[in-house]
């Protein structure tokens, strides 16, 4: 079957009667241009500064956390407000700057990857994004309200989310809820590029893995972001209409919002690394050199991930006063996860052993990506384990686990994204000397920032807590001055990034060496239209 | 075969920044309406709330609007068409899981909370300590707290709803039919016959509603079975409202010649939107009501 | 103490410690094994290095292996789990020698001795002008409490435990015990101590504004101490009991009842409500003017003994004793201006809960 594909934009072909319907084919000028786009580079671009500032407000009230944690006593802030920032932070950073962090990488890199031209569904790909700053306003607004903003934690549970919260509960619940419809029709949109924009010959199993992964992802998206919606959509009833849901003097049950809400949640935390695993499975080759060991292994790995991700809520919930048999069953099946994932990580190695490995930035942060995810999964497993769980259990042990997924996995996946796609965006290559700088800056300061935190877990220290015991004294000193560094390291991307947009040493069309793949047989910058006509996969 | 498919990138659109508009407004003011009418008090949070959903019901006029005319323009290739079926079910999908939290939450009270209330499993010292006369069984006709209600039988209307939904999946699946073999006269007369069918479910929901709050004290706030009950009705007759109007924007639609026998998108989404509402209607007749 | 978590003094407690060093261990076996690797490969196949890459990659073989390998040591790690968790376990249907009730609430413990009437609330002591960093902290600064919990060490002690309000969680990590405390249902768990001592923990789940400051301290004694201490108490109850019935009968001046009513006012209500009666907006409403503290006294009695469902204020009337309470209303219907001129007495509220108020 013979298929070709064109765009109109090109002139010429198709139908001549489109000619009206495209007045122009580049960008429009000016601000109309971002707010009206349909274009899948802009659309992307919008959803990284987005995300980039996210980023730093959530990055900001962490400071305020740490800077209140770095003595004991009560200095800086009231224990209220420092539960709304530890809740805002979680909720900034996850559904703020992660999300849409990864969304605005499939948006630009998807089209590009696949041979398609730009998103499926160009004009939702809009929608998509413009719901998420006013999402994020209606949030952040809350927090100047009488009686404050959500301070309930980023899992919200109830009764302290319902009956016991504040006026600004139901501002939360809704703009959950448009957040929700984002997520949803962005993933929707990825998933109907992928399935019907490749181009011709790029069959399933020569998908570029960050395409595969992406692909899981937006299925976990639209299976959980409405549980999600279900899950506000009953703290607000509750709160507000009556219901008992969360109340066990109406025949309800907390901890049943606990279920609905790990239901969500867990995927959730995978929706936040299967993307990276996609990210890395494309740097490591390129710079060692070298194919990926076991694509079809990945694949299948990553499949698997999301499959578990489904039946292990509950090891959140270990000390709820399940069943023993609940117990048992979600110990055995968070322990499998460590299979597939395992077959990711061993992989990785596998590829770089006998590659030809050079140290550029992407490949560095990759690099981290690797040990230091590994070591967040590891504690991962251990929190697995509900007997050891009963005393890790909402410590700060779990807390330095998730910023080692979160921090050197996610976020670092999308430092190593953004360095390695830049020159691809921009057309130039950005400051290779302040770009080093950034990454030994982070990777000393986040290890400073996160590793004394297993200590402080271990030694009993709760989280969620305005001030401490005594003993707990030296580490968070120790924890909050590597939290201020790696902030202030943080600029310094923002630095590279502006530097790169304005100008730079011109970059080639596949910029690194050991590239493969479409989007780098594009010029730098890629075209505003990324392929208008399909290319040819051998 | 020869395929000739070219990918259609629409130009800039403002439908979109005035949905998310929109939604904000919607959002924004329910997020002040609803706290405001609960505790009676004044506020803006209602008119906001009223202008959100009047600017989302304009970007749906604008937005289908164009599509529908870039459609019959022909400017869309097959390749569009598939891309619109399958974001059309993975939304179906998505919205699937969303009842899903609802029939969890159904099953947890009933499986899990309720007996547990009751003192099963290791739950022997709630019952003794904190309610000793509750039932732990289900349907919850008195809370553990008190709160009593009767409980709706599944013979009369809803039996009669049931019957109603059935047939309208059978008579919108005619009109399909009637609609590939480019028979136009009975094409609208099964939709309408659809329309016809969606209205009166409602209307027999809403007799439901009147008799539930005013005879039996089963309402919203009558404990985790009225609860349920409500949830996942009302939800599900949301969207019969909404599949109701979508198959009446199809009709008229029709009306005016639009689709043809091969290419009718927005013909097929939503009778898939009306099929689904009903299987999810089967789902609460069994659950809800019958067991 | 260290960095490291608690060996603790219980079975179970010592069990999870060797548990929990068991599969650290083998997390760094495994980490040094594949970052072994990996840095082999980072330090040897350096292109830098003339490193010429080689074109293996995928290999079933190598996939199975590395499939198989995590499983099998997944399942080592998960027999010991199994058996700590099955030996942990409380169904409810073992024999306890004491089991103590506890209720969680904003933010303090209630412990009740089951089958006696041996129980109190536990509260954080630690002074607000140390928290407030105007006082030098003390060394179990947040640890501490007003009335630490007693039990008998070399017995079976099953705690049930629950909550009033909003969820916490009981977490005493030398017992290895965290349980959460979920308002309408009751969590059992059962420890057995092995040796005397004082050991100290904290709430462990998030609570509201005061979650920091809910600590737990546990006193444990020998059996005989402890048998003694009980007996001691259930004494010192009836004294108190017989103390009300005094204070029942005597009207005490509006000096003596707005001392104790500040203090108390102080250590019960202004958390909330705030030291000078303005409570949060848009959380807490405020008592300084406000309608019950200016109105009809049964309003406030009403509101003060049986709480207000649906929101954080609680039933004080099983919280504090009639005096006491007494004490608080006439305090908060006379400070920050609110010049009622009412010396609510004892007598009032008692007249209240039988139903005779005039
Ligand atoms: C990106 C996000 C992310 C990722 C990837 C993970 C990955 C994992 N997480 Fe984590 N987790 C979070 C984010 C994430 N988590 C967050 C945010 C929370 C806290 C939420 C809150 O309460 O606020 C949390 C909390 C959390 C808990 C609850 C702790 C508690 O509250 O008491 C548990 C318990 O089981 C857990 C387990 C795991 C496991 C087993 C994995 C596994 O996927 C890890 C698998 C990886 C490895 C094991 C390493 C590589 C494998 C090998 C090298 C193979 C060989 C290894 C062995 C055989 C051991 N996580
Ligand atoms: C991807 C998600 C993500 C990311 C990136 C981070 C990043 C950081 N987080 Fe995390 N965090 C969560 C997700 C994340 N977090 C979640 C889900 C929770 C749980 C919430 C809950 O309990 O409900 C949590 C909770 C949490 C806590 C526990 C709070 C508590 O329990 O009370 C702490 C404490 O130290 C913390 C610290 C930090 C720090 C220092 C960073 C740093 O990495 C941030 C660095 C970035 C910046 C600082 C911004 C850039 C710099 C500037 C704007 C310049 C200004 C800089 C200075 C003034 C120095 N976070
Ligand atoms: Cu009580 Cu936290
Ligand atoms: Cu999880």
């Amino acid at each position: 079957m013979q298929v070709s594909r064109e765009m109109d934009a090109q002139g010429g072909v198709g139908a001549s009667e489109h000619h009206d319907e495209h007045a122009h084919h580049g960008p429009a000028k000016g601000l109309m241009r971002w707010v009206t786009t349909t274009n899948h580079k802009d659309i992307g671009s919008l959803y990284l500064w987005f995300s980039f500032i996210m980023f730093l407000i959530g990055g900001s009230m962490a400071m305020v956390i740490r800077a209140e944690l770095f003595q004991p006593g009560l200095q800086l802030v009231e224990p209220q407000f420092f539960n709304q920032m530890t809740t805002v932070h979680g909720l900034i950073m996850v559904f703020g700057a992660v999300m849409p962090a990864f969304v605005g990488l499939a948006n630009w890199m998807i089209p590009m990857m696949i041979g398609a031209p730009d998103m499926a569904l160009p004009r939702m790909n809009n929608w998509s994004f413009w719901i998420l700053p006013f999402a994020f306003t209606i949030l952040l607004s809350s927090l100047f309200m009488d009686g404050g903003g959500p301070a309930f934690g980023w899992t919200f549970y109830a009764p302290l989310s319902t009956t016991y919260s504040s006026d600004s509960t139901a501002l939360f619940v809704f703009s959950v809820h448009i957040m929700g419809i984002s997520s949803i029709m962005g993933a929707i949109n990825v998933i109907v590029t992928i399935f019907n924009l490749r181009a011709p010959g790029m069959t399933w199993m020569k998908l570029p893995l960050f395409v595969w992964t992406w692909l899981i992802t937006a299925f976990l998206l639209i299976a959980v972001m409405p549980v999600l919606a279900g899950a506000v959509t009953m703290v607000l009833t509750d709160k507000y209409f009556g219901t008992d849901f969360f109340n066990a003097a109406g025949g309800g049950d907390p901890v049943m919002f606990q279920h609905i809400f790990w239901f969500f949640g867990h995927p959730e935390v995978y929706i936040m690394i299967l993307p990276s695993f996609g990210i890395i499975s494309a740097i490591l080759p390129t710079f060692a050199r070298k194919k990926l060991f076991g694509y079809s292994s990945m694949v299948y790995a990553t499949a698997s991930i999301a499959g578990l991700s489904f039946v292990v809520w509950a090891h959140h919930m270990f000390t709820t006063g399940m069943p023993l048999f609940g117990e048992l069953f979600f110990m055995y099946c968070t322990m499998l996860i460590a299979v597939p994932t395992g077959v990711k990580v061993f992989n990785w190695v596998a590829t770089l052993w006998k590659g030809s490995i050079s140290f550029e930035v992407p490949m560095l942060f990759a690099l981290a990506f690797v040990v230091l995810f590994t070591i967040g999964g590891f504690s991962g497993l251990m929190l697995a384990i509900p007997p050891a769980d009963f005393q890790y259990h909402d410590t700060y042990f779990v807390v330095a686990h998730f910023h080692y997924v979160l921090v050197t996995g996610a976020i670092f996946s999308i430092m190593a994204a953004a360095y390695y796609w830049l020159p691809k965006w921009t057309g130039h290559m950005f400051d290779e000397g302040l770009a080093k700088l950034h990454f030994w800056c982070s990777l000393v300061s986040v290890n400073v920032l996160f590793f004394p935190m297993h200590f402080l877990g271990l030694a009993g220290m709760p989280r969620r807590i305005p001030d401490y015991a005594l003993q707990f004294a030296d580490l968070n000193k120790i924890v909050s001055i590597g939290g201020f560094a790696f902030g202030l390291s943080q600029l310094i991307f923002l630095w590279v990034v502006i530097k790169c947009i304005k100008g730079g040493k011109p970059a080639s069309d596949h910029v690194w060496e050991g590239t493969e793949g479409l989007e780098w047989t594009l010029p730098s910058p890629a075209p505003y239209h990324s392929f208008t006509t399909p290319p040819e996969i051998k | 075969m020869n395929q000739h498919e070219h990918y259609y990138v629409p130009t800039s659109s403002i439908w979109p920044i005035v949905g998310a508009l929109g939604l904000f407004m919607i959002a924004f003011g329910a997020g002040h309406y609803v706290p405001e009418v609960t505790q009676g008090k004044e506020g803006f949070g209602g008119w906001l709330l009223l202008a959100g959903l009047t600017t989302i019901v304009l970007m749906c006029f604008g937005w289908f609007g164009t599509v529908i005319h870039e459609s019959m323009k022909g400017l869309y290739s097959a390749q569009m068409d598939r891309s619109f079926r399958q974001g059309m079910s993975w939304f179906i999908f998505s919205e699937v899981m969303f009842f899903g939290a609802f029939f969890g939450a159904l099953f947890y009270a009933r499986i899990f909370a309720v007996p547990w209330l009751g003192g099963e499993s290791n739950n022997i010292f709630t019952h003794e300590l904190l309610w000793p006369d509750f039932a732990g069984t289900w349907p919850v006709a008195a809370t553990p707290g008190g709160k009593e209600t009767e409980i709706m039988p599944w013979q009369g209307l809803p039996l009669y709803n049931t019957i109603i939904l059935l047939s309208s999946s059978v008579t919108v699946h005619l009109a399909h039919l009637s609609l590939e073999k480019g028979k136009r006269g009975p094409l609208k007369a099964w939709l309408g016959l659809t329309i016809l069918l969606g209205a009166a479910f409602l209307f027999l929901q809403a007799e439901e509603y009147i008799h539930a709050y005013t005879e039996m004290g089963l309402t919203l706030h009558a404990g985790i079975y009225g609860n349920t009950f409500f949830m996942l009705t009302g939800f599900h007759g949301m969207h019969v409202t909404l599949g109701t109007l979508m198959l009446l924007v199809m009709w008229l639609r029709i009306l005016k010649g639009h689709f043809s026998p091969h290419k009718h998108f927005g013909f097929m989404a939503a009778s898939w939107y009306w099929h689904f509402v009903d299987v999810v209607w089967l789902c609460l007749f069994v659950f809800v009501y019958v067991l | 103490d260290g960095y490291n978590m608690t060996e603790g003094v219980t079975e179970f407690s010592q069990q999870v410690y060797g548990l929990h060093m068991t599969i650290f261990y083998i997390c760094c076996a495994i980490g040094v094994l594949v970052f072994g690797v990996m840095f082999y490969s980072l330090i040897r196949h350096r292109k830098s290095k003339g490193a010429q890459a080689a074109d293996f990659h995928e290999s079933t073989k190598v996939e199975i292996l590395w499939t198989l390998i995590p499983f099998i040591i997944l399942i080592a790690m998960a027999v010991p789990a199994t058996q700590a968790l099955v030996s942990g376990d409380d169904d409810g249907a073992g024999k306890a020698d004491l089991t103590v009730q506890i209720t969680g609430s904003q933010w303090k413990w209630h412990y009740q001795y089951l089958g006696t009437d041996v129980g109190f609330y536990s509260l954080l002591a630690t002074p607000r002008d140390q928290i407030a960093n105007r006082l030098q902290k003390g060394d179990n600064y947040l640890l501490e409490v007003d009335r630490p919990l007693v039990l008998p060490t070399d017995r079976n002690i099953r705690f049930v435990i629950t909550s009033e309000d909003v969820i916490h969680s009981w977490w005493l990590p030398a017992f290895a015990v965290k349980k959460d405390a979920n308002p309408g249902f009751i969590n059992q768990v059962q420890t057995r101590i092995k040796e005397p001592g004082i050991y100290r923990g904290q709430c462990a789940e998030l609570c509201g504004k005061d979650h920091g400051f809910m600590p737990i301290v546990v006193i444990a004694k020998t059996p005989g101490d402890f048998d003694q201490w009980l007996a001691g108490e259930q004494v010192r109850i009836a004294e108190k009991k017989a103390e009300e019935d005094k204070l029942l009968a005597m009207n005490r001046s509006m000096d003596e009842l707005m001392a104790q009513g500040e203090q108390l006012y102080n250590g019960h209500c202004a958390m909330c409500h705030q030291p000078n009666g303005a409570g949060l907006p848009g959380a807490i409403p405020a008592l300084k003017g406000s309608a019950i503290a200016l109105g009809d006294l049964n309003g406030h009695l009403d509101i003060v003994i049986n709480g207000k469902s649906g929101t954080a204020m609680q039933a004080f009337g099983k919280q504090l004793s009639l005096s006491e309470l007494a004490a608080i209303i006439t305090y908060e219907r006379n400070a920050w201006g609110n010049d009622t001129g009412d010396a609510v007495q004892a007598a009032d509220l008692h007249h209240f809960i039988q139903g005779t108020a005039q």
